[in-house]
Parts: C-alpha cells; sequence; structure tokens
C-alpha cells in the first residue's frame, strides 16, 4: 500500500518538483551573473509553450524512442521510490538512456548524431561510479533494496563519502551540466548547436524536458538515500543535503567552462577510482 | 494557462550583414538587458525557435538558407527584419549578387529600421513580435480546435495572412 502511495506522489509530484528546480536553477545562475533572471515558473512556461506549437518530426520513430525513453525513466523512478533493488533501478536508467541515443541518431542529422554518440562517452564515464555506489551500499546494508537501505539504521554517508563523492562528481554528467554539457550543449551558438536535441522541435523537446525532470528527482533521491537512516528528523537533513548538492551543481555550472570527451572521461574515471575505490579497500579491510 | 508569450525563443541569422547589426543584436541580448527575464532565449536551432530575427539583406547564396530555415520553425512563428539591410537592402541593395530585403523569400512582420538598428529600437521590435506571437498563438490554438490536429493549421493558415503588420 504504502509502495502504491509513494509510486502515485512520483509520478505526480515529480515533474512539479523537477521543474521547480530547474527554475530555481535558473533564477540562481542568473543571480550569479548579476542578473534579475526568469520567473521561478518559466520551464513550465516553457514546456506548455512548446506543446502548443505545430509538431514537425524528422521521423515519427523518433516520437516512438522518446517515449519510451520518457516510460522506461518513469519506470525507474517508480521502482526506486517503491523501495525496490537499486541496481534494477540503474539498468533500467540505462536502457532509457539507450533510447534517448536512438532518438537523436534516428533524425541521422550530424548534430544531433554527434551529440549522441557524446551521450554513450558520456554514459561509460558515469556508468562505474553508479555501479560502486550500488556496491558501496550492499557492502554497508547487506542488501541491494532500497527500501530497506533507505529505512535501516545506520547513516550510509559515514561510511561512503568516497562514494558519495564520486556519486556527486558524475552527477555533474549525468544532468549535462557545464564542464560536462557535451552532449547537449546548454547555451546557445555552440558547435554542435543543441546536440542531442537539435532536431527535437515542439512536442518531442517537451516530453525530453520533462523526462529530465523526472531524472533528476531519481538522481536527487539517491543522494538522499545517502543519508537516510530511517528518523523523521533525518528526512530533514537528507532535503538539506540534496539542495546543497544541487547549489554546488549550479555553481559548478556557472564558473566552468566545457571540457572534451576523453577528459571528461578521463577525470570521472580518476575520480571514481580515486575516491570511491580508496574507500572501498578501506571498507574491506577495516570490515 | 500561461499564455506563450512567456517563452518566446529566438533564432538569429546573419544574411549579408556588415555586422553592425548583428553586435547590435548581441549587444540586446546580452546579460546587461538579461532578456531572460522575459524569457526570451537565444537559440541556434530553428526547430525549437519561435521568433526569426534576420540582419542584412538576401543574396543568391543565403536566399535558399533563409528559406529553408524559415520552413523548419514550427507554427505559430513571427520574422523580425533588423536594420534597412533587412528591410529592404540598404546601403548594398543596387549589389549584384543582393535580391533585396528579406521580405524578398519568406513574409516578414516586423521592420525594424536603422542602420544599424539601435538596440533600444530592437527590443521594441521584440516586444512588438511577441505580442503578434501570442496572437498567432492563439489562432493556431482556434483552427487546432477545430481541425482537430495541429497539422491542419498548417494548410489552413494562408501565407497572405502573415505578411499583415508590414
Ligand atoms: S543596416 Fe547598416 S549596420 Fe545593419 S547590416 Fe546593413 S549596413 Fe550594416
Amino acid at each position: 500500500m504504502n509502495q502504491t502511495i509513494a509510486v502515485i506522489c512520483y509520478i505526480i509530484l515529480a515533474p512539479i518538483i523537477g521543474g521547480l528546480l530547474e527554475g530555481l536553477d535558473r533564477k540562481v545562475s542568473a543571480r550569479m551573473q548579476r542578473r534579475v533572471g526568469p520567473p521561478l515558473l518559466q520551464p513550465f512556461y516553457d514546456v506548455i509553450k512548446l506543446m502548443k506549437k505545430q509538431v514537425i518530426v524528422v521521423s515519427p520513430a523518433q516520437t516512438f524512442a522518446l517515449i519510451s525513453y520518457f516510460a522506461l525513466m518513469l519506470l525507474t523512478g517508480s521502482m526506486f521510490f517503491a523501495g525496490m533493488d537499486i541496481l534494477l533501478c540503474f539498468f533500467v536508467m540505462s536502457t532509457a538512456a539507450t533510447f534517448l541515443y536512438f532518438a537523436a541518431v534516428i533524425s541521422s542529422s550530424p548534430y544531433a548524431t554527434v551529440g549522441a554518440n557524446r551521450e554513450l562517452i558520456q554514459m561509460m564515464a558515469y556508468e562505474p561510479a553508479v555501479l560502486l555506489s550500488c556496491v558501496g551500499f550492499y557492502l554497508i546494508e547487506g542488501t541491494f533494496n532500497v527500501g530497506e537501505i533507505a529505512f535501516s539504521k545506520t547513516t550510509d554517508i559515514i561510511y561512503l563519502p568516497g562514494f558519495f563523492v564520486a556519486f556527486v562528481f558524475i552527477l555533474t554528467i549525468k544532468m549535462r551540466k557545464s564542464p560536462f554539457d557535451t552532449s547537449t550543449s546548454h547555451h546557445m551558438h555552440q558547435e554542435i548547436v543543441k546536440g542531442l536535441t537539435t532536431e527535437m522541435g515542439a512536442q518531442n523537446l517537451a516530453i525530453f524536458q520533462v523526462t529530465e525532470w523526472y531524472e533528476n528527482v531519481f538522481l536527487m533521491g539517491v543522494i538522499g538515500l545517502f543519508i537516510m537512516n530511517g528518523t523523521t528528523t533525518n528526512i530533514i537533513i537528507a532535503v538539506v543535503v540534496i539542495l546543497l548538492t544541487y547549489f554546488l551543481e549550479i555553481l559548478i555550472d556557472n564558473t566552468s567552462a566545457r571540457m572534451k570527451t576523453d577528459m571528461m572521461l578521463k577525470l570521472s574515471w580518476g575520480v571514481t577510482l580515486f575516491s570511491a575505490g580508496v574507500n572501498l579497500l578501506v571498507l574491506m579491510l577495516v570490515r | 494557462m500561461a499564455k506563450v508569450k512567456r517563452s518566446p525563443w529566438l533564432l538569429h541569422y546573419d544574411g549579408s550583414s556588415c555586422n553592425g547589426c548583428d553586435i547590435e543584436v548581441l549587444a540586446a541580448l546580452t546579460p546587461v538587458y538579461d532578456a531572460e527575464r522575459f524569457g526570451v532565449m537565444n537559440t541556434g536551432d530553428p526547430m525549437q525557435a519561435d521568433i526569426f530575427m534576420i540582419t542584412g539583406g538576401i543574396n543568391t547564396q543565403n536566399a535558399e538558407v533563409v528559406k529553408q530555415l524559415y520552413d523548419q520553425m514550427p507554427r505559430p512563428k513571427v520574422v523580425v527584419a533588423v536594420g534597412v539591410c533587412a528591410c529592404t537592402g540598404g546601403v548594398f541593395k543596387d549589389c549584384y549578387n543582393i535580391l533585396g530585403g528579406a521580405d524578398s523569400v519568406i513574409p516578414v512582420d516586423i521592420y525594424v529600421p536603422g542602420c544599424a538598428a539601435r538596440p533600444q529600437a530592437i527590443i521594441d521590435g521584440v516586444v512588438k513580435a511577441v505580442e503578434l506571437f501570442q496572437q498567432r498563438s492563439d489562432e493556431h490554438d482556434k483552427l487546432v480546435k477545430q481541425g482537430g490536429r495541429p497539422d491542419a493549421a498548417k494548410d489552413a493558415v494562408k501565407e497572405d495572412k502573415e505578411v499583415s503588420n508590414g
């Protein structure tokens, strides 16, 4: 019963929370550049406008791939908030990302294809840290079950600081923020136009946008999982940590220029190996 | 329901301008004037754009490009010609390769005069374009309701309707 409620809450609230987070993101970014910035609800205005525009699709298959991406992302988040296996969540998420890749290459536009190829490299860059985090949770809790991890008595971050650092690092890649916004250049007029999303207009772009909100809420949930230890006061701490992490992402986004993909790959694997790897060694030796 | 005019995304294309107008356009879009507070985003992608800003005249080489960019933009859309070159051909009007202003290949809605167009005039033009965008969008919505599907609007809106507000 609780599971059903959690899933329904996720499906209804995630786009609202995700949209507000993005609005906050744009507002804070603007303030960092000493501008007023768009209204908090701007992302919603954008999506509503996109839904109203004439639909021009390069290939009908693109819509199919995007809807699959959306549905699988929804499934990922639902499984996570229903407290199921965390490994399974991440596997479904990878499948979703593959559909996004298809949605881009199917248009056979050079910009979208370059963006899609970079997206694949991004997946390679973040996947090790994601899997290692799952291993970290398993070592501490003895289970991959999200429900059990969240409501057990241990605060995982105390034992997994290295894993947390690695996860926050790859979050920048996953959220497509500068310096790792290689697949969809976040700002206008860059060398691959809009990368992955170049050939997506109107409704398709709206689907992409809303899926990103679902994804962000799921990723923030994983951040929260590092903090959760089953008590109610702890939930507040988790929310604070999530907001701080988001702020850190915005700060990184606004203070760095983008990086080449091979640099990204080396750096993310380096950080993963170093922080998560050392943490893993220590855990295995101490336990 | 939020109005579409709260989210106008721009596409800026440089025809055969001398770059004077482009610099003014970019100046009007810099953080100093903060166009994003009105929801304006400068996108390089025609498929995501609502307002097409064109500077410079049309020559034999870019005529096709301009037509193509215009066609790739989903309806409703608005075209703004910035600077006398884009309005009429300007100082280059009599050159052997110049066909004329932007309206020699695509329907233009708003003409922003000036050589180079002042940022104030450009912002004024964009404000007019945003109002027109809202109006077009309402018409578009009505047509969609009647036709049942968004593509139906495409056939219903006649090209001559586009060339209003001159
Ligand atoms: S209107 Fe004047 S400034 Fe603008 S492109 Fe033409 S010549 Fe250059």
